[in-house]
């Protein structure tokens, strides 16, 4: 028995990103990093050690001069719709999907920091807190009272501005009314300042990712893996679009911004 | 010093030779346990493991040892279950591998999760849909069993039979022994099907994902053929090992030629297994989540050639010898062949944990590499150290081969009877 969720009971919350309108400032990273407590790297991270719960990715078409292009992939976590590879791994329940918003959280305080969540996600979009947290002496003041800390040996990940959508969700509560996507939006969102990156719910057809989704220029990453990822990308570059699949030898080269 | 500890019977080399021989055990063990501290300590930041290369070394390491210590659950069940009476001339020493296997590898996975205080949360709120909690909890419950085995061992000892209530115990406990032995089976069954479930269930990492049956995926029950296969390999060869080093005959070649036998039969089914899984994986599998499997071994240095190593170098080849009569019987061909299986099973756990990390997922990915530091290869050694000792204790105090008294008898009779056959001539 399948019937169509009536917009507004149950909410697939997701993205679009416009990779075409992506200039790479990374706004978004230092926006996300401020307002989730993520903080300053240690001195000994690596780009490979280091906390982004969303990264920009420069890639390009591998051709030569002149007829090379690049383009920047904010990538975060892709909030997988469907069978979410993080969550049936973890032993301990400490990852969950929000049945009222489709998102997929993280317990920090239940982890037990084994990390098979993050040899499970192909997004690579999950972060270990290989250092305690520590802050510059003062820059403590600048701490985002709504979101707590994580601590050192545990995974965490973008979970679209929790703090924000608690507060949102007690808002609409004191004005007699349930949590709409519309209420608020992360903060990569808001920091975007060419609007590349737009939120809403999926299910309401006149949110900007439920049109981006039926945009014939949108893709997801590795769709093919049936994910059903909640993140869409757009570009009317083919050769961008080439990206959602999986890597072929010698097309595009990574490289890490901010 | 310590004769009275030493059972009546046997010979063992002197206490400051065997002192000498534990010493740089002890202090890799020492070293091990520095590193092991250092990242219980300062953290993971001690590794060179990071966000994208999640797992390590420890991993492998965890894998592999619990593959190779499959011979005490197996042979458990060869002798208790399946009555090959054989075997009892080995089942102490497997038991002890068992342990301390299993030990090992608890111990480094307590320093390998970010919070192991948080180790209990997994029984408290326990997923039933991972694979990593079914592996914790059957780990946990065989090892508790391995240690109920190893205690009659122990009990065994010259002078803590001299306790009365002791012996008592130990007899007690010999009459659960076809008890644990069933437990036994069914929690290594287990848990080492869930072991290679939880790279199996991996639909994010085409390389490893398989299909399968019901909720297992064909690595659930590839990596408990290939345990059952390697177990007995690895009892012969330490068995072997131990006779080279002791210099003293513990077991029959016939024993060692049958545990060769029954890991060449099973090899020989894994290895068939292992041909379809791979076929069905690259044929389907992998293409229909859109990676043609071709891809995986075009990054270098993972070529075609660790398909061929782990399949027929290191499958198929052993497995002919330990079958083929003739060579069984001659102990450098046994030998060989049953290190070939152990490698093969340690290649395999490689290919699952390392290779599967270090290929790219994204389009936009980079083929990555990854080298332990320090601290991870001292926690290695010191588990390697840890399973030296533990076991050497153990082979000097302990009885863990009952027909070494018979062997030696036969060894001192051959030598007395030798300078007659010689007068004779």
């Amino acid at each position: 028995m399948t019937s169509e969720k009536k917009p507004g009971k149950t909410a697939r919350y997701g993205m679009t990103i416009d990779v075409d309108r992506c200039n790479g400032c990374g706004a978004c990273m230092v926006a996300c990093a401020v307002e989730n407590n993520v903080p300053p790297a240690h001195e000994g991270a690596t780009d490979r050690k280091g906390i982004t719960w969303i990264r920009v990715f420069q890639v390009d078409n591998g051709e030569d001069y002149p007829n090379r292009r690049s383009a920047f992939v904010p990538v975060l976590c892709q909030q997988c719709g469907k069978d979410a590879p993080c969550v049936s791994v973890c032993p301990q329940q400490a990852v969950e999907v929000d049945p009222a918003t489709g998102i997929v959280g993280q317990m920090p305080e239940r982890c037990l920091g084994c990390r098979y969540c993050m040899v499970a996600c192909p997004y690579h979009a999950r972060y270990f807190n290989w250092w305690d947290p520590a802050w510059p002496a003062g820059m403590e003041k600048t701490l985002n009272p709504d979101v707590a800390p994580r601590m050192r040996g545990v995974v965490e990940k973008c979970n679209f501005c929790h703090g924000r959508w608690h507060a949102a969700k007690q808002l609409a509560a004191a004005n007699g009314r349930a949590i709409e996507a519309v209420d608020y939006v992360p903060a990569c969102v808001e920091a975007c300042p060419t609007r590349a990156i737009q939120f809403g719910d999926l299910n309401r057809p006149e949110s900007a990712p439920a049109q981006a989704a039926k945009n014939g220029a949108s893709f997801r990453l590795l769709e093919t893996i049936g994910t059903e990822p909640k993140i869409y990308y757009r570009s009317k570059k083919n050769w961008v679009r080439q990206i959602s699949s999986a890597p072929k030898l010698g097309l595009g080269k990574e490289s890490s911004r901010g | 010093m310590d004769k009275e500890f030493i059972a009546r019977g046997v010979k063992r080399c002197s206490t400051p030779r065997f002192l000498l021989w534990i010493m740089p055990w002890l202090a890799l063990l020492a070293f091990g346990a520095y590193s092991a501290g250092l990242c219980l300590v300062k953290g993971l930041n001690q590794t060179n493991m990071d966000n994208r290369f999640a797992f390590g070394l420890w991993i492998f390491l965890d894998l592999t040892v619990i593959a190779l210590g499959a011979g005490a659950f197996f042979t458990g069940f060869l002798l208790y279950i399946l009555k090959l009476k054989e075997l009892s001339a080995v089942i102490n020493s497997a038991v002890v591998i068992g342990l301390v296997c299993y030990s090992g590898a608890i111990a480094v996975l307590m320093v390998d999760v970010g919070q192991p205080l948080r180790a209990w949360f997994t029984f408290w709120y326990p997923n039933v849909h991972s694979m990593l909690t079914e592996v914790t909890f059957c780990i946990s419950c065989y090892l508790t069993v391995l240690a109920i085995e190893y205690l009659p061992i122990l009990l065994k000892n010259r002078k803590l039979r001299q306790v009365p209530s002791f012996l008592v115990f130990e007899y007690e406990l010999h009459k659960l022994v076809y008890v644990l032995a069933g437990v036994g089976t069914f929690l290594s069954f287990f848990h080492q099907g869930s072991l290679g479930g939880l790279y199996g269930v991996l639909r994010g990492r085409p390389f490893a994902f398989r299909e399968g049956f019901l909720v297992w995926p064909s690595t659930f029950f590839l990596f408990i053929v290939s345990a059952a296969a390697v177990g007995p390999s690895f009892i012969l060869l330490t068995t072997w090992l131990v006779e080279k080093i002791s210099r003293k005959r513990l077991a029959r070649p016939e024993v060692l030629q049958l545990l060769g036998r029954i890991s060449g039969l099973l090899l020989s089914v894994y290895v068939l297994a292992k041909t379809v899984d791979t076929l069905i994986w690259i044929n389907r599998t992998s293409p229909d989540a859109g990676f043609p499997a071709a891809q995986y071994y075009a990054w270098k240095p993972f070529g075609t050639w660790i398909l061929f190593a782990e399949i027929v170098l290191f499958g198929m080849i052993p497995a002919l010898i330990m079958l083929t009569p003739r060579l069984r019987r001659r102990t450098g061909w046994l030998v060989s062949a049953a290190a070939m299986a152990c490698l093969g099973v340690a290649l395999n756990r490689f290919v699952l944990t390392v290779q599967t990390l270090a290929l790219p997922t994204l389009a936009f990915d980079k083929f990555l590499s990854y080298w332990p530091s320090w601290q991870e290869t001292g926690t290695f050694l010191a588990v390697v150290a840890y399973g030296v000792l533990v076991y050497s204790f153990s082979f000097r105090y302990l009885q863990l081969f009952p027909e070494e008294r018979e062997l030696k008898a036969e060894v001192q009779q051959e030598e007395e009877e030798l300078p007659v056959m010689a007068g004779r001539y």
